[in-house]
């Protein structure tokens, strides 16, 4: 049998989903009889292939580098899923929101800053004005909203869709939890 | 007959006799009423859910959230039930498509007007709106956020209010005008703009009519009002005092 690909990325979060994906422990074991993860923080693939059957997105799109990871994904994805409250509501990065990007950026490089007085120019990505959920820039299939969800309801939901059905996540996982 | 100051609204309209009873339907579940309870009343009276958040049993109704909206067949415009008094042969339909969309629009809404983030709130996992989303079924947001400012007020010396989890619902002006007679919380502004006020928009540590009873706190369905020292997920609200205060001036007034 052809596994599934699976592809998972990280874009603005604590990358606290993707440690909740690896909670499911030993069941990763049968797991990755069924799926093969072609592209992830947790594999060493720098460059996102074709032909993905399912992406997992956490976090939010707070950069350009985002905005092009998110819509690259997309591109090349069949189903893409918003994984996560920063991914689904933008959550903590969204906190930023309330203030231009510059007055954040000082606050954190200059005005808290003891080692030096100059804003990261090189090798960063650019803020964009807003931290943004996914599905502002992407259309997205299945939404797991949690902080993070749950580990045990990442495994029935990704078991779900290798069945070929869309499981709704409402009632097993909430905003926060 | 007397009415406990909460029901006074209904009570003064001259077309609504309480000692007359009226049947209707809910859902097609023929149902009898008094001439002055509310839909609302009626269908939980009967078990029938119709998911509320500005409305507290014990204070007087406002229909400030719009979330209980009901169809009346023969209206085009969808009426909150909390708000509205059945008439005879009135058919209501609690559960329809068309509600249950508005329903979580209006939900969503409440969510773009101001920042809530749960994961770092006091009321994680103890938040009337947090539950709403459940209950309505909403996994995302379809409006863009508005990303609005809005401040934080710690100045008392127990409690604080942060306007970014406040949902406008006014059960804080509502508990503390009419249970504790402080009267310290108003409504300032217009629209998605309005904000709840102490005093003439002081901050609440120097309120001069705050009696620190704490009603206030424990009425709020969300994180907008805690106690200073919780922190993320700490703050449990206790309403137990409300029923018994109600029994309490429904027997003083008798
Ligand atoms: S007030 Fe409720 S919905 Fe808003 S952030 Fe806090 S827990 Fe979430
Ligand atoms: S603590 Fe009591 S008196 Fe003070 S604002 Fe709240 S309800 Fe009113
Ligand atoms: S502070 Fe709380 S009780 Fe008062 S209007 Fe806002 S959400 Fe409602
Ligand atoms: S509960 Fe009826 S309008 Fe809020």
């Amino acid at each position: 049998m052809s596994r599934l690909r699976v592809a998972t990325t990280w874009l603005d979060g604590c990358s606290g989903c993707h440690m909740s994906f690896l909670d499911i422990d030993e069941k990763l074991i049968e797991l990755s009889e069924r799926i093969e993860l072609v592209y992830s923080p947790l594999v060493d693939q720098k460059i996102i292939p074709e032909n993905i059957d399912l992406a997992l997105i956490e976090g939010a799109v707070s950069s350009e580098s985002d905005r092009e990871e998110a819509l690259t994904l997309r591109a090349r994805s069949k189903v893409l899923v918003s994984f996560g409250d920063c991914a689904v509501t933008a959550n903590v990065p969204g906190m930023r929101n309330q203030f231009k990007v510059q007055d954040v950026l000082s606050r954190a490089y200059i005005e808290n800053s003891t080692s030096g007085n100059v804003l990261p120019s090189v090798f960063v990505p650019k803020l964009i004005e807003y931290a943004r959920p996914v599905h502002e820039y992407v259309t997205v299939d299945l939404f797991l909203p949690g902080c993070p969800p749950p580990a045990d309801v990442i495994l029935s939901t990704l078991n779900e869709l290798l069945e070929g059905r869309f499981p709704i996540p409402i009632g097993k996982t909430r905003f926060g939890a | 007959m007397r009415y406990p100051a909460f029901l006074q609204r209904i009570a003064d309209r001259a077309d609504v006799q309480p000692a007359r009873v009226l049947t209707f339907s809910i859902n097609g579940q023929d149902v009898s009423a008094r001439e002055d309870e509310t839909i609302l009343a009626v269908a939980r009276e009967n078990g029938i859910p119709i998911p509320t958040l500005c409305h507290l049993d014990g204070l007087s109704e406002r229909g400030a959230c719009r979330l209980c909206i009901v169809e009346i067949k023969g209206s085009p415009k969808l009426s909150p039930a909390c708000v509205t008094l059945p008439r005879q042969d009135m058919e209501v339909i609690t559960n329809s498509d068309r509600v249950l969309d508005y329903r979580r629009k209006i939900l969503e809404l409440l969510f773009t007007e101001r920042n809530h983030v749960c994961s770092v709130c006091v009321s994680n996992g103890h938040c009337d709106l947090q539950a709403l989303t459940i209950e309505l079924g909403m996994t995302h947001v379809h409006y863009d956020y508005l990303h609005s400012q809005h401040t934080v007020d710690a100045s008392h010396e127990r409690f604080s209010v942060d306007h970014n989890r406040c949902v406008l619902c006014q059960r804080c002006v509502r508990v503390c005008d009419e249970i504790e007679g402080a009267h310290t919380w108003d409504v300032m502004g217009r629209g998605h703009l309005s904000k709840v006020i102490t005093d003439l928009n002081q901050p609440w540590g120097e309120s001069t009519t705050c009696t620190g009873c704490g009603k206030c706190v424990q009425v709020c369905p969300t994180g907008a009002l805690s106690e200073k020292g919780k922190s993320v997920a700490e703050m449990t609200k206790k309403r137990q005092f409300l029923p018994y205060l109600k029994l309490m001036r429904g027997e003083e007034q008798k």
